[in-house]
């Protein structure tokens, strides 16, 4: 190395050349990159959202997609319908001040700080949108486990309580224990059980493992060697069904808010 | 240029004989964290062997001009771009595998693997034989890594790349899977014994007491 190097003109030479030529190669690859991972993002939720209502079936997603679901927007204070543009963010509204509500504590079951006003539903249709026979509404659904926030699609039955499927499509619990809550075997035992009891509260119990009664139609085994993510699948059950979540939607499906189209 | 012997060294060398993570232990905390299952750790090995080789190379390119005042900062800066480049190409063409590795692509940036080399080999060589350096230690890296998460994978989940080898007890299968493995603190102990089993082949690397 040459002495002149660490003059300071040069030193200022060169570190400013090269934050100039990094600076265009990152901003370049973010930019050019940029379609490409947002058709990935949102494939990827197309894919989840198909994936809990069983329509899932390899071949083209954007086509079975717009062929089967129908994505709605529900004001979730009072439970009604409400209009956004298709491209309505919900999960950067989670956290916007002016599109969320806080939660206080003993409100905040499934330790999430903060709900957004509106979320999207997902209307499946097995025979395609235009038959209007409503097979299942998928619900987003989020709620803190052990390390990690561990989201979900839960989808319903017509009748607005029968769960038809569980999909946790993004967690970062520990893989192999916690983990699991991603495993297809795990969330099977979903299917069939009732969201809401009679009187319309929460009503899923996440027992410990192998003590679920068969008969029960609200019990489900928790995880083995994973007993504070399956506290955090409870209190996401509990919070979504609850006031706070879907109940207000959930009890206009339940009078018929869906009949009508 | 260097002579083929010469090559030979600084590509193969890394892999046992002077291994970054076995002999130097240097590159640990990813080796913890994405060894769970083996399609994760193929991804970060190639995320960082491209890193350190092409880090290398930049940084040798202009090693005559990095002033020596702010020269660790000059190979951050380097490092950091191409990192979130890396980051963002698996974000864009393997977005499953990049949603897994999460934080731990962008953390390729704090690898000491990819400073040390940078810090030891790219600022005295010539670009062409410090690229080779870069992909050298990346395939030790490699090495352990993808031995790491074979047996973490095949102990702890009874799969490799996600393919069942030995079905589960909750499965129906008859295999108990050891959730240790799955924890990051059996890393260190499959580390630790790797690192044992190389120091009894090759005892020139045991340190004097």
């Amino acid at each position: 190395m040459s002495s002149n190097n660490d003059s300071i003109s040069k030193t200022l030479i060169v570190v400013i050349s090269l934050c100039l030529v990094c600076a265009v190669i990152v901003s370049t690859a973010a930019v050019q990159l940029r379609p490409q991972q947002t058709a990935n993002k949102l494939l990827d939720s197309q894919k989840n959202v198909l994936a809990v209502t069983g329509l899932l079936s390899g071949s083209d997603i954007n086509e079975l997609y717009s062929k089967h679901i129908e994505e709605r927007f529900v004001d979730l204070d009072t439970g009604d319908f409400v209009e956004k543009p298709t491209n309505y963010d919900y999960r950067k509204f989670m956290k916007d001040p002016d599109e969320s509500i806080r939660l206080s504590g003993d409100e905040d079951l499934a330790s999430i700080k903060s709900r957004a006003n509106i979320a999207p539903v997902y209307l499946a249709y097995n025979n395609g949108v235009e038959s209007g026979e409503l097979s299942a509404i998928v619900l987003p659904i989020h709620g803190y486990g052990l390390w990690s926030t561990m989201h979900a699609f839960l989808a319903l039955g017509a009748d607005g309580t029968t769960i038809k499927g569980l999909n946790y499509y993004e967690q970062g619990e520990t893989a192999g224990l916690g983990g699991e809550v991603q495993n297809p075997k795990w969330v099977a035992q979903f299917e069939g059980k009732k969201l809401l009891d009679q009187s319309g509260a929460p009503a899923i119990k996440v027992v410990k493992p192998g003590n679920a009664s068969a008969d029960s139609a609200f019990e489900v085994d928790g995880l083995s060697g994973a007993t504070l993510t399956s506290n955090g699948v409870q209190y996401t059950f509990d919070f979504w069904a609850g006031a706070k979540g879907f109940a207000p939607f959930l009890a206009k499906v339940r009078d018929g808010a869906l009949n009508n189209g | 240029m260097a002579n083929a012997k010469e090559i030979k060294t600084v590509l193969f060398g890394p892999v046992f004989a002077n291994n970054p993570i076995a002999l130097q232990v240097l590159g640990i905390c990813s080796a913890l964290a994405v060894t769970t299952k083996m399609d994760k750790a193929l991804v970060m090995c190639i995320a960082l062997t491209l890193v350190t080789a092409f880090s290398n190379f930049f940084i040798s390119l202009i090693r005559n001009h990095i002033p020596s005042s702010v020269r660790i900062i000059v190979q951050m800066t380097i490092i950091a771009s191409l990192v979130i480049v890396v980051d963002q190409l698996l974000k864009a063409f393997a977005y499953d595998v990049a949603k897994e590795l999460s934080v731990f692509v962008g953390l390729i940036i704090t690898n000491c693997i990819v400073m040390g080399r940078a810090e030891a080999f790219a600022m005295k060589s010539a670009p062409g034989i410090s690229f080779l350096d870069g992909i050298g230690n990346g395939l030790g890296y490699s090495v352990v890594l993808m031995t790491v998460a074979f047996i973490r994978e095949l102990g702890g989940s009874g799969t490799l790349f996600g393919i069942e080898i030995m079905p589960l007890v909750k499965d129906g299968g008859w295999y108990q899977p050891m959730g240790l493995l799955l924890m990051p603190p059996s890393a260190f102990i499959i580390i630790a014994g790797l690192i044992w089993l190389l120091r009894t082949y090759r005892t020139e690397q045991v340190e004097k007491a």
